[in-house]
C-alpha cells in the first residue's frame, strides 16, 4: 500500500493561509483598484526608437507640452526606445507630435554661436490610439465574456457532479469548486492591483484573456480530484476524510506534473516571449499556480470540512 | 493486433513526415524543389501594418439606405486602398447596435500616415454655371465696398455676406456622384493631357439639361472647390461625355482621373482607433515568440523524458508530431497568426501533454498493482479518459465563449487554443497509445524502471 499523505490534517492551516491571501487580494483590489489599459479607457500608446541618442524624458516632455495630451507617461525601453502614453489623439496631432520630436531639439553650438540644428532621427515602431467609445464598448463586451465564462463553468460543474450524491450533495461539490475558482482568479487580480499601483502595470485584454483561460484550466484540476473521489467512493468504504486524502495523494503527481508543463511554457513566454506577451504570461503563471494550489489544498479539504460540520449537527 | 499496430504506425510516420516538411519545408525543398510550399499568414502585429477603425456618420442618410451607403463607402475605400499596392488589404463594414463602422487593415504598409491621408481624401467634383451678369456685378460691387475694412467694420456694411460669394459661378446639381468613369486622354493636336469623363444615365440627363440652358456661356468644373477649367458651352451635349482641360502634367492628370474614379465618399467618416506596428517590431515579436515556443517545447520534452522515461519519450514524439500537425493546419486553413494566437498555441503545447500525464500516472498505478504491461496500458488509457474528456471540455467551453464574444486579440488566442486542444486529444491518445503498444510482449516491457 502506498503511503497516503494526510492532506486534511492541516486543513485549518490552509484555510487560514488562503483566507489571508484572499482578504489581502480583496483589500488591495478595493484599495488600489485595477489600472485599466487603454483597451478599456481609450488612449494612446506611442513606441519610438531613437536612431542616435535618446533624449531625457524631460526633453521629450517639454517638446510636446504644447499639445493637449492629458497625463503623459514616458517609459524608457531597451537602449534607445521610449513608450509614450497619453489620451487618445487624432492622426493630425499624431503627425504633429512626430514632427515636433524629430524637429529642432538641440542647437549645435560652437563658441557660443548657434551653427546648426540637429534633427533627431526617430523610428515609430508602434502607434495605437483608441477612442473612448471603443474602450467603453470593449469594457462592456469583456464583462459579458467574463459573465458567460463564469456561468458556463458553474453549469458545467453542476452537470459534472450531478451523479455524486454521497456523502455530500452534488451541489456541495459544485460550491466547493466555485470557491476554489474564485480563489484562483482573486489572487492574480490582487497581484495585478499591486503591480498596477507600484509599477504602472495596466490590465489589458491579454491579461483578461489569460485569466479566463485559467478559469477553464483550474476547473479542470478540481474536476480531476473530484472525479477520483467519486471513483473511490464507489469502491471503498473508508472514512470520508481518509478517502479524500487517498484521492488527493493518487492525483498529486498528475496535478503537479500537468501544472509544471504548463508553467514551463508560460514561463518561457514570460522570460523570452517579448514585451507584448509578458503580462499575459504572468497572469497565466499566477492563475495556474493558484489553481494548482487550490485543487490540492482547498477543494478537497473544503469538502471534508463541510462533511464534518454536517455530521456534527 | 500487432499487424494493425504496425499499419497505424506507418500511417503516423507518414503523417509526421508530411506535416513536418509541410510546416518547415526548408530541407525537403533542397531535394524536391517543387514540394508544396505555403507560407504562414501573419497578422498585422507580426508582419507590421496598420489597423484603422472608422466611424461613419449616417445622420444625413435615410435609415432604409444605411446598408447601401455603407456598401458604397466600403467599395470606394476599397478602391482607394487598392492603390497602395498592399497585399490583400481588408476593408470591412461593421455594425454594432446603431453604430456603423469601417475596418481597414493594411499589412506591411510602408507609410501609414500617407495611407490614412489618402483614405480620408475626398475629391469633390462639381459643375457650376455662370451667374447672371447683374448678380455678378452686385457681388463685385460689394467686394469693392468692403475692401480694406477690418472684420468688425465689415459687418456693419449691409449685405456684407454677399461679398464672400463666388461672383461668377453658382452650383448645379451635377456632381461627382453621377460620374461613371474618368480617364486620361490626350489632346490630338497639342498632345496635352485631358480628363475624359462619362456620366451615368441620370448624370447625362442633368448634363444635357445644364448645357442646354447655358449655350454660349461658361460652365466651370470645380474639384475640391477649385475651378480647374471653365470651358464655353457651344451647344447642348447629349450622351453624357465631357472633357476637363486644364493645366495638368501627365502625372497630375492621371492622379486626378484616379481620384475621380475612386469617387467622393457617400458619407463622412472619422478615424476613431488606429493601431500601427512597424515592420521591425513585428519581426522582433515573431522571433521572440518563436523562441519562447521552442524553449517551452524543449523544457516540456526534457521534463517528460526525465519523469516518465520511455512513455515520456513516446509522448515527446507525439508532442512533436502535434506541433507539426498544428503548424500545417495553420498553413492549410489558413489561420492568420497573431501574437495572441502564438501565445495560445504555446500554451496548448503545455496543456497537450496533460492527457499523457493523466494516462501515464494511471499506468504507473496499475503497474504497481502488478498488472501485466498490456493490461496496465489499456487500463491507464481507459480510466483516464473521463478526466481527459472533462478537462478538455472545460477549456474548450471557455475558448468558444472567448471566440464568440471577443475582440481580435481574444479570438486569435481562443482559435489556436481550440485547434490545439482538439489535435492534442488525437496526438496524446491515439499516437501515444499506438507507440506504446509496440512494446507489448517485448523484452523492454520487463524492464520496470523504464516505465
Amino acid at each position: 500500500m502506498v503511503m497516503v499523505i494526510r492532506f486534511n490534517k492541516y486543513r485549518r492551516i490552509y484555510f487560514a493561509l488562503t483566507g489571508l491571501l484572499i482578504i489581502g487580494s480583496i483589500v488591495v483590489l478595493l484599495g488600489y483598484g485595477l489600472k485599466p489599459g487603454i483597451d478599456f479607457t481609450g488612449g494612446t500608446i506611442m513606441e519610438l526608437e531613437y536612431v542616435d541618442e535618446r533624449p531625457t524624458n524631460e526633453i521629450i516632455l517639454s517638446g510636446i507640452e504644447e499639445f493637449d495630451l492629458g497625463d503623459v507617461v514616458i517609459q524608457q525601453t531597451g537602449e534607445k526606445g521610449v513608450i509614450l502614453r497619453m489620451k487618445d489623439i487624432t492622426e493630425d496631432v499624431h503627425q504633429q507630435i512626430l514632427d515636433k520630436l524629430e524637429g529642432a531639439e538641440d542647437m549645435e553650438m560652437e563658441g557660443g554661436m548657434i551653427v546648426g540644428i540637429i534633427k533627431t532621427e526617430i523610428n515609430e515602431t508602434r502607434f495605437e490610439s483608441i477612442g473612448p467609445v471603443i474602450g467603453n464598448e470593449l469594457k462592456s463586451k469583456t464583462k459579458m465574456v467574463i459573465l458567460f465564462a463564469l456561468l458556463s463553468m458553474i453549469i458545467y460543474i453542476a452537470l459534472a457532479f450531478r451523479r455524486v450524491q454521497r456523502p455530500l450533495k452534488s451541489w456541495q461539490y459544485g460550491i466547493a469548486s466555485v470557491l476554489a475558482l474564485f480563489h484562483d482568479i482573486l489572487i492574480p487580480l490582487g497581484v495585478f492591483a499591486v503591480l498596477g499601483k507600484f509599477y504602472g502595470v495596466e490590465v489589458s485584454i491579454p491579461i483578461i484573456t489569460a485569466l479566463l483561460a485559467v478559469l477553464g484550466y483550474s476547473i479542470n484540476n478540481t474536476v480531476v480530484v473530484f472525479d477520483r473521489i467519486r471513483e473511490n467512493l464507489l469502491r471503498r468504504g473508508e472514512d470520508f476524510e481518509e478517502l479524500v486524502d487517498i484521492s488527493l495523494t493518487e492525483t498529486l503527481s498528475r496535478q503537479i506534473n500537468t501544472s509544471l508543463t504548463t508553467l514551463f511554457v508560460a514561463g518561457a513566454i514570460f522570460f523570452f516571449g517579448g514585451e507584448t506577451l509578458k503580462y499575459f504570461a504572468l497572469a497565466l503563471l499566477l492563475g495556474i499556480g493558484a489553481g494548482t494550489y487550490s485543487s490540492i489544498f482547498l477543494a478537497g479539504p473544503i469538502l471534508v470540512a463541510w462533511y464534518k460540520i454536517r455530521k456534527r449537527y | 493486433m500487432r499487424r494493425k499496430t504496425y499499419i497505424i504506425l506507418l500511417g503516423i510516420i507518414i503523417l509526421a513526415f508530411l506535416a513536418g516538411n509541410f510546416a518547415y519545408p526548408k530541407y525537403i525543398k533542397s531535394i524536391f524543389p517543387n514540394f508544396w510550399d505555403v507560407d504562414f499568414k501573419l497578422g498585422l502585429d507580426l508582419q507590421g501594418g496598420t489597423h484603422l477603425l472608422y466611424q461613419a456618420d449616417l445622420s444625413n442618410i435615410d435609415k432604409d439606405n444605411y446598408s447601401t451607403a455603407m456598401e458604397g463607402l466600403r467599395d470606394i475605400i476599397e478602391r482607394r486602398v487598392n492603390m497602395f499596392g498592399v497585399a490583400e488589404p481588408i476593408v470591412q463594414t461593421q455594425e454594432l447596435g446603431d453604430q456603423y463602422r469601417l475596418v481597414v487593415e493594411l499589412a506591411g504598409v510602408k507609410d501609414p500616415a500617407q495611407a490614412i491621408k489618402m483614405i480620408g481624401e475626398t475629391p469633390f467634383l462639381e459643375f457650376r454655371e455662370q451667374k447672371d451678369e447683374a448678380e455678378t456685378q452686385a457681388i463685385l460691387d460689394k467686394q469693392a465696398e468692403i475692401e480694406g475694412l477690418d472684420f468688425e467694420a465689415m459687418q456693419s456694411v449691409e449685405n456684407w455676406e454677399l461679398a464672400f460669394q463666388d461672383p461668377y459661378f453658382k452650383p448645379t446639381s451635377l456632381t461627382g456622384e453621377y460620374l461613371e468613369k474618368a480617364e486620361i486622354v490626350f489632346n490630338q493636336q497639342t498632345g496635352s493631357p485631358l480628363i475624359g469623363i462619362q456620366f451615368n444615365d441620370e448624370g447625362s440627363k442633368l448634363f444635357e439639361e445644364i448645357t442646354t440652358n447655358n449655350v454660349g456661356k461658361l460652365l466651370a468644373i470645380y474639384i475640391d472647390g477649385v475651378a480647374i477649367s471653365t470651358p464655353v458651352v457651344n451647344e447642348a451635349i447629349a450622351g453624357g461625355s465631357a472633357q476637363i482641360t486644364g493645366d495638368f502634367t501627365v502625372d497630375e492628370a492621371k492622379e486626378l482621373a484616379r481620384n475621380l474614379n475612386a469617387g467622393a465618399l457617400p458619407v463622412p467618416i472619422e478615424l476613431i482607433s488606429q493601431q500601427t506596428v512597424g515592420p521591425t517590431l513585428g519581426k522582433v515579436s515573431l522571433e521572440e515568440s518563436l523562441k519562447a515556443g521552442i524553449i517551452g517545447l524543449f523544457l516540456v520534452i526534457l521534463f517528460l523524458i526525465i519523469f516518465y522515461r520511455v512513455p515520456g519519450l513516446l509522448a515527446s514524439f507525439s508532442l512533436v508530431i502535434y506541433v507539426f500537425v498544428i503548424l500545417s493546419l495553420f498553413k492549410l486553413i489558413p489561420v492568420t497568426l497573431t501574437l495572441a494566437g502564438i501565445g495560445g498555441f504555446i500554451l496548448s503545447i503545455g496543456m497537450a501533454v496533460d492527457a499523457n500525464i493523466l494516462i501515464f500516472s494511471r499506468m504507473k498505478e496499475e503497474l504497481k498493482k502488478d498488472q501485466s504491461f498490456s493490461v496496465s496500458l489499456e487500463e491507464g488509457f481507459r480510466r483516464s479518459w473521463p478526466s481527459i474528456r472533462d478537462g478538455n471540455i472545460t477549456t474548450l467551453i471557455v475558448a468558444l465563449i472567448l471566440f464568440g464574444l471577443g475582440t481580435s486579440f481574444i479570438k486569435g488566442f481562443a482559435f489556436t487554443l481550440s485547434i490545439g486542444i482538439l489535435v492534442s486529444m488525437f496526438s496524446a491518445i491515439f499516437i501515444t497509445r499506438n507507440l506504446l503498444r509496440l512494446f507489448i510482449n517485448t523484452k523492454l516491457e520487463e524492464v520496470k524502471w523504464l516505465w
